[in-house]
């Protein structure tokens, strides 16, 4: 069974060592003349205002938490849609209850408005 | 195998002293991440193939978002990390406690005797074993898991509403 | 032991040709979308670089080679290399597990047309996605620039919204196939492609595919008019192809991914199975093309909407219902 493995091992080194040639190709190829503005980060010709790196929204923040918890009710969907067929009914209604919680999860946060963005 | 085997655990115990020891958080983050990884790989020599993916999706692919969120959005940077580890007693206080717990723990790993290993059974990488017990004899755990899962969710929005208004 | 040398030879063989097949490919669709573009803008496109501008893809290559690779002062510069590597290799490694054709036989020896059939190959796929997300998202904060920070979070934020969408929107298909390997997956569509029997979940799949892979209308990561070049705004040269690279491969991935979950991988009459795998693949990536020539932007809000106030719920009901009517079928 793992030798199913060694192939995406081999696919991987040689798809990875592609990509360094590629980036070495093009670092000894292409011309490197440094100066201080050009090595300014781009502001529509303006000097930069400030540290670009300052705190944002707290929503980006929010939304990643739904999205863990949400990934982890998908990941108990995948093995139960393998083994949906055999459990039948019973496996039906398990997961319905299972999806109708979090169903009332997702009501919540709409509800709450954690879900707009203005 | 036996090599793979060292191997991983050989990347797995390096990239996490890594995480411990790198100054700014989000190389730290970065680290945990190829940790991950390697743990993943130990699944799949265990033929654990189902969990070694969502170790990937779950832990590398969710959570580490999550800590890439909070590092950026929050913008820590190297100088505040190391400013608050500069008392001689908390470095002094932080070595006893480091090698009490190593102690502790390697006290704790011989204490434990394994049960002769058992392959997994063939077929699905045993997603087909996991999801038959998990939605027959294990089905309560699972449905309060959903509710676990609620309470997160609700707790999630609760911690934000002050500043979502 | 020859049996085992010529059976790796056969082995690097394929893998090469897959990794140059995806590479071309993907270079000779920024060609197509170029010239899909200029006509549905009546104009010309690319026609300068040989006949038909059929060379644009190597005038552009070497054009981005030979560039300077520049990196803004106080970038995290290690972060700032390996970001849009990360984008191009996942998107390359996805395809290991996608089936391209039948099995050929020649000289006896078994030659699976793909890299590698996985047991849990879609989990594999799903996985491999999610990983992307650290590419954009890490791109941008390196840079040291405030339009690529914003333009990685937003670009991060709207992967991980439609990866939900993307993945509930394949539970039907695992339902329906009760496995995760895509070989499989694909033989369960001997009879009729699930397209027939599951179109919600192929909508699901196809938007979520598209918001992906950060294309219009889904491009706000990128939005030249307010974030100059969004997360990659500061990359040049050959790290900026990469980025480009990427999004091509992963273009043409979730096109196969479409095909082979939804249209019936290489299955199709009369044509050889490679040719049918090709054209499905071409078909989707076409209607991409098309999208991004009729459709506007969304705005964030709208875009985050669509994911979780519609996608989400929906792939949620779709599920519900079709364990349902499956039983009822059975029954």
């Amino acid at each position: 069974m793992l030798i199913n493995y060694l192939p995406i091992l081999i696919y991987m080194l040689i798809a990875v060592g592609l990509l360094g040639v590629i980036v070495l190709l093009s670092e000894l190829l292409g011309k490197k003349t440094h100066t201080v503005q050009k090595d300014i980060p781009y502001e529509c010709g303006m000097d930069p205002i400030g540290d670009a790196r300052s705190r944002y929204t707290v929503r980006f923040y929010i939304i990643a938490m739904f999205f863990i918890v949400f990934d982890i009710e998908a990941i108990f969907l995948y093995p139960w849609g393998v083994v949906f067929k055999p459990l039948g009914w019973f496996g039906l209604v398990e997961m319905g209850v299972f999806i109708a919680i979090l169903a009332v999860g997702l009501a919540y946060v709409w509800g709450k408005g954690a879900l707009e963005w203005e | 195998m036996q090599i793979i085997f060292f191997i991983l655990a050989g990347v797995a115990l390096v990239t996490g002293g890594l995480v411990v020891f790198q100054r700014h958080p989000l190389r730290s983050a970065l680290w945990l991440i190829v940790n991950f990884f390697a743990v993943a790989g130990i699944y799949l020599l265990a033929h654990a193939e189902f969990i070694a993916a969502i170790q990937v999706i779950v832990y590398a692919g969710a959570i580490m978002v999550l800590f890439l969120f909070v590092i950026m959005l929050l913008n820590l940077r190297e100088p505040e990390a190391e400013a608050k580890f500069m008392h001689l007693g908390q470095k002094v206080g932080g070595i006893i406690l480091a090698v009490f717990t190593v102690l502790l723990l390697i006290y704790g790993v011989m204490q434990v005797v394994l049960p002769p290993g058992k392959a997994a059974p063939p077929g699905l990488g045993n997603t087909e074993s996991i999801a038959r017990l998990l939605f027959t004899d294990y089905l309560l755990p699972f449905e309060v898991t959903s509710v676990l899962l609620l309470v997160a969710i609700v707790g999630a929005v609760v911690l934000a509403k002050s500043k979502l208004k | 032991m020859t049996a085992w040398i010529t059976g790796c030879l056969i082995l690097l063989l394929k893998l090469g040709i897959v990794l140059v097949g995806l590479l071309l490919l993907a270079a000779y669709l920024v060609l197509a979308e170029r010239k899909l573009l200029a006509r549905l803008q009546i104009r010309l496109g690319p026609n300068r670089a040989g006949p038909l501008g059929l060379m644009q893809p190597l005038a552009d290559a070497v054009k981005l080679l030979t560039k300077e690779d520049l990196a803004p002062a106080k970038a995290d510069r290690l972060i700032f290399l390996l970001a849009p590597a990360v984008v191009a290799a996942t998107a390359l490694l996805i395809f290991a597990v996608v089936p391209f054709g039948q099995d050929w036989v020649i000289g006896g020896r078994r030659i699976p047309l793909v890299v590698a059939d996985l047991n849990v190959g879609l989990l594999y796929a799903l996985a491999l996605s999610s990983i992307g997300v650290y590419g954009v998202a890490l791109g941008g904060w390196s840079s040291n620039s405030k339009y690529a920070l914003l333009g990685g979070i937003r670009g991060a934020a709207q992967m991980i919204s439609y990866e939900l969408s993307l993945g509930l929107a394949l539970v039907p298909v695992v339902m329906l196939a009760g496995s995760f390997s895509l070989v499989e997956i694909v033989a369960a569509q001997s009879r009729y492609p699930f397209l027939l029997v599951q179109p919600l979940s192929f909508l699901i799949f196809f938007v979520s595919a598209v918001a992906e892979t950060k294309r219009i209308p889904f491009d706000l990561p990128e939005a030249e008019n307010e974030l100059v070049a969004g997360y990659h705004t500061e990359y040049s040269g050959m790290r900026f192809g990469l980025f480009f690279l990427g999004e091509y491969v992963t273009m043409v991935v979730m096109g196969s991914l479409v095909a082979v979950f939804f249209l019936g991988g290489w299955r199709g009459p009369w044509l050889p199975p490679l040719v049918w795998f090709f054209l499905k693949v071409l078909g989707v990536v076409f209607f991409m093309i098309w999208m991004r020539g009729t459709l506007p932007r969304l705005r964030y809000d709208q875009l985050m909407h669509l994911g979780w106030k519609l996608l989400v719920p929906l792939a949620l009901l779709n599920i519900v219902v079709t364990g349902a009517v499956l039983l009822l079928l059975r029954a």
